[in-house]
């Protein structure tokens, strides 16, 4: 199975098309919540090949666009100190803070780096032991087994000089959030699929139920995409609201018990703050018991000013599903990935970041025009 | 650069053409600082010899004499210095030029990164019926040729700098290219434009030129070409290859009519075998490059702000 080239192929992916087109009788709003899956669908231009009655809508899938500039800002505070090596993954070095990114504390002469694991900044910590290195542990459930393995190695071990920045968000909370909300557009949803690999589907199960939605544990190729649409569409059209598994490669209903197990020893539920949707209850990740020791925030305390956000930007409507980027009057003039006003257009995978590298600059698909003087 | 505005400059090339005496000369400039020093397929020899070499091959130039200017960080080891050396040599020789000056200097610990190299070359336009060679060239409904498979070289550099493995190891590309320009030359293939695919990659070079001329170019993605140990990489590393360097590619704009010709002449040229068309210039004017995707959709290929940082999951 050659996964690049056969879930990216053309005939199937007409067929599907095809198969979603004779399904649909009446208009759908369907919501993802993954900027994995936010990023292949603008990528494969997957909306053109969709009947006009799907509408589909970008939930607040991007964790980076979703910490709050508060910690960013902490994360410059320390980075810039002098004993300390920062560690990122790469796309939170350009979300801007109050003042400065990490990208600027890094061209500053601050020890910033980008690394592709945890495990990685905890080897940094053990090759540099007169110095404090910190990793910025954020993400959805999917990176957590790894953030909460390596607060588990260094409490092993007895390394002192690591810490973790915690900026854990959960999907479910985030999901009953949007559907318990007057405003709320969407009428089914796709599950994330790599959140799902760790978690299983079982917490979806009473959402379907209590707001009968279907829901639909979805993958990352356009295929995956298309065949989730297709399940969704078909559960739609025939007054289904259950959970499903299109994932089925990669997913299990009761998802991967070790490294749900290790999560629950290193870490428990806390409130947590969502950039552009406000303060949603048991919706993060923070260390518990004896790893507390690790937690950067009581390692490195830090008085910020509350930062305050842009009055044009409409990340809460963006991120509900509500608008679409383009319908914003900011997009693509004020704000831009090299100036961004607030959280959707700082991430690649943000919505309105996608939508502005990849084109969705109308409602219709992709015409060319003239791109914006001022990013260039 | 408004601070050094003139003719030459204004022609935003790889390189410059100049006026002397009657002839068209070629020259341009271009510094190495590429770390690691020594990567899969090449080292930052390599590297200094073939991409000034190539910047004069994208004007349709004769590559002839290049010079050489070496800073050296103290305490750099003479093997590294030795097999640096050895590659340039080699790839002068092997390109037909000529190192004809150069200077060295050195700079205290921790003031270098082991060795910068600044590479300026000369070449000359044989021919006086050629049109200049440039974005300026560029017209609707001109094919889009790419000279093989892209991503090679970032991803040599970056499989060292994160410690991945390959079971096929994947090489730097880094090459001269100018058998390929000659090739066409010789042919009397009507050349608008050649550009070297280095930094930024595919998406970069394309952008520049779109936006240059005020043209739209449009991509197929099923023809874009890249290396399947390549793609699996640039997926590992969250990275798009067409925003992946090159250094032994190029991308040629020619008539639509001309399209298969050049390409077989190109797959008969070593450094040019996988020669492939890949889009082509819209009648419609814009700034933009639009890629339909494998599965029939479309989407804009804009221009990087920044690196390329890998995505997070």
């Amino acid at each position: 199975m050659k996964f690049l080239s056969e879930y990216r192929d053309q005939k199937a992916a007409d067929q599907f098309a095809a198969a979603i087109r004779k399904k649909v009788t009446r208009p759908w709003t369907i919501m993802e919540i993954c900027g994995g899956q936010t990023h292949t669908i603008v990528k494969s231009g997957l909306e053109d090949l969709l009947p006009k009655e799907i509408t589909l809508v970008h939930g607040p899938g991007c964790p980076v666009c979703v910490t709050p500039i508060e910690l960013i800002d902490k994360a410059v505070a320390i980075a810039k100190r002098p004993d300390t090596i920062f560690c990122s993954f790469g796309d939170m070095l350009r979300v801007p803070g109050s003042s400065k990114s990490l990208f600027d504390v890094k061209a500053e002469g601050g020890d910033v780096r980008i690394v592709y694991s945890p495990l990685d900044a905890l080897k940094l910590a053990r090759a540099n032991p007169t110095r404090q290195v910190i990793f910025f542990a954020v993400g959805f459930e999917t990176t957590a087994p790894a953030n909460a393995m390596a607060a588990w190695q260094a409490d092993h071990d007895g390394i002192d000089n690591f810490s973790l920045l915690v900026s854990h968000v959960l999907v479910p909370p985030a999901m009953e959030a949007l559907l318990s909300s007057e405003n709320c557009v969407v009428q089914g949803f796709l599950a994330a699929g790599h959140v799902c690999t760790v978690m299983g589907f079982e917490e979806y199960l009473p959402i379907a139920a209590k707001y009968e939605v279907p829901i639909v544990v979805t993958g990352f190729e356009p295929l995956d995409l298309l065949e989730g649409i297709y399940m969704t569409v078909s559960q739609l059209e025939e007054g289904r609201h259950e959970v499903e598994n299109q994932y089925a490669r990669a997913v299990r209903r009761e998802g991967n018990r070790p490294a749900q197990k290790t999560i629950s020893e290193v870490f428990e539920i806390s409130p947590r703050q969502w950039r552009g949707l406000g303060e949603i209850p048991a919706s993060g990740f923070q260390l518990r018991g004896r790893f507390q020791k690790y937690d950067a925030n009581r390692r490195f305390p830090f008085e910020g000013e509350p930062a305050r956000e842009s009055p044009e930007c409409i990340s809460g409507l963006i991120l509900q599903g509500i608008k679409k980027p383009h319908e914003c009057p900011a997009f693509a003039v004020k704000c831009t990935p090299e100036n961004p006003l607030g959280a959707p257009m700082v991430s690649s995978e943000g919505a309105c970041a996608a939508y502005y590298h990849y084109g969705r600059r109308q409602k219709t698909s992709v015409q060319p025009e003239l791109s914006s003087p001022a990013s260039r | 650069m408004p601070a050094f505005a003139n003719d030459a400059l204004e022609q935003r090339h790889d390189g410059a053409v100049v006026p002397v005496n009657g002839a068209r000369l070629a020259f341009t400039t271009d510094s190495f600082v590429v770390r690691p020093l020594i990567f899969p397929g090449g080292n930052i020899g390599d590297l200094a010899v073939n991409g000034t070499v190539n910047d004069l091959a994208m004007c349709g130039a004769r590559p002839l004499y290049l010079s050489a200017g070496f800073i050296l960080e103290e305490g750099l080891e003479m093997q590294t210095l030795r097999t640096v050396v050895t590659s340039m040599q080699k790839a002068a020789a092997s390109a037909g030029v000529k190192l004809v000056t150069g200077d060295t200097k050195v700079v205290d610990k921790g003031k270098g990164d082991g060795v910068f190299i600044n590479t300026s070359g000369i070449g000359v336009i044989e021919s006086t019926e050629i049109k200049t060679i440039g974005p300026a060239s560029v017209q609707p409904l001109d094919a889009v040729i790419v000279s093989g498979d892209l991503g090679r070289h970032g991803i040599a550099i970056l499989s060292v700098r994160e410690g991945l493995e390959f079971e096929s190891p994947i090489l730097s590309d880094c090459a001269n290219v100018w058998p390929a320009v000659e090739a066409l030359l010789n042919a009397g293939i009507e050349i608008h434009c050649l550009r070297d695919l280095t930094r930024g990659g595919l998406a970069t070079t394309l952008n520049e030129i779109a936006s240059d001329r005020n043209v739209c170019i449009q991509l197929e993605e099923a023809l874009i070409p890249v290396d399947e140990v390549v793609q699996g990489a640039c997926e590992i590393l969250g990275l798009d290859p067409l925003y992946v360097a090159n250094e032994g590619r190029f991308a040629v704009f020619v008539p639509a009519a001309q399209v298969e010709a050049a390409i077989s002449i190109l797959k008969k040229v070593d450094v040019s075998q996988g020669a492939v068309r890949v889009g082509r210039v819209e009648e419609t004017p814009g700034r933009t490059v639009v890629l339909q995707s494998r599965i029939g959709g479309n989407r804009v290929v804009d221009m990087l702000s920044g690196e390329q940082l890998p995505r997070i999951c």
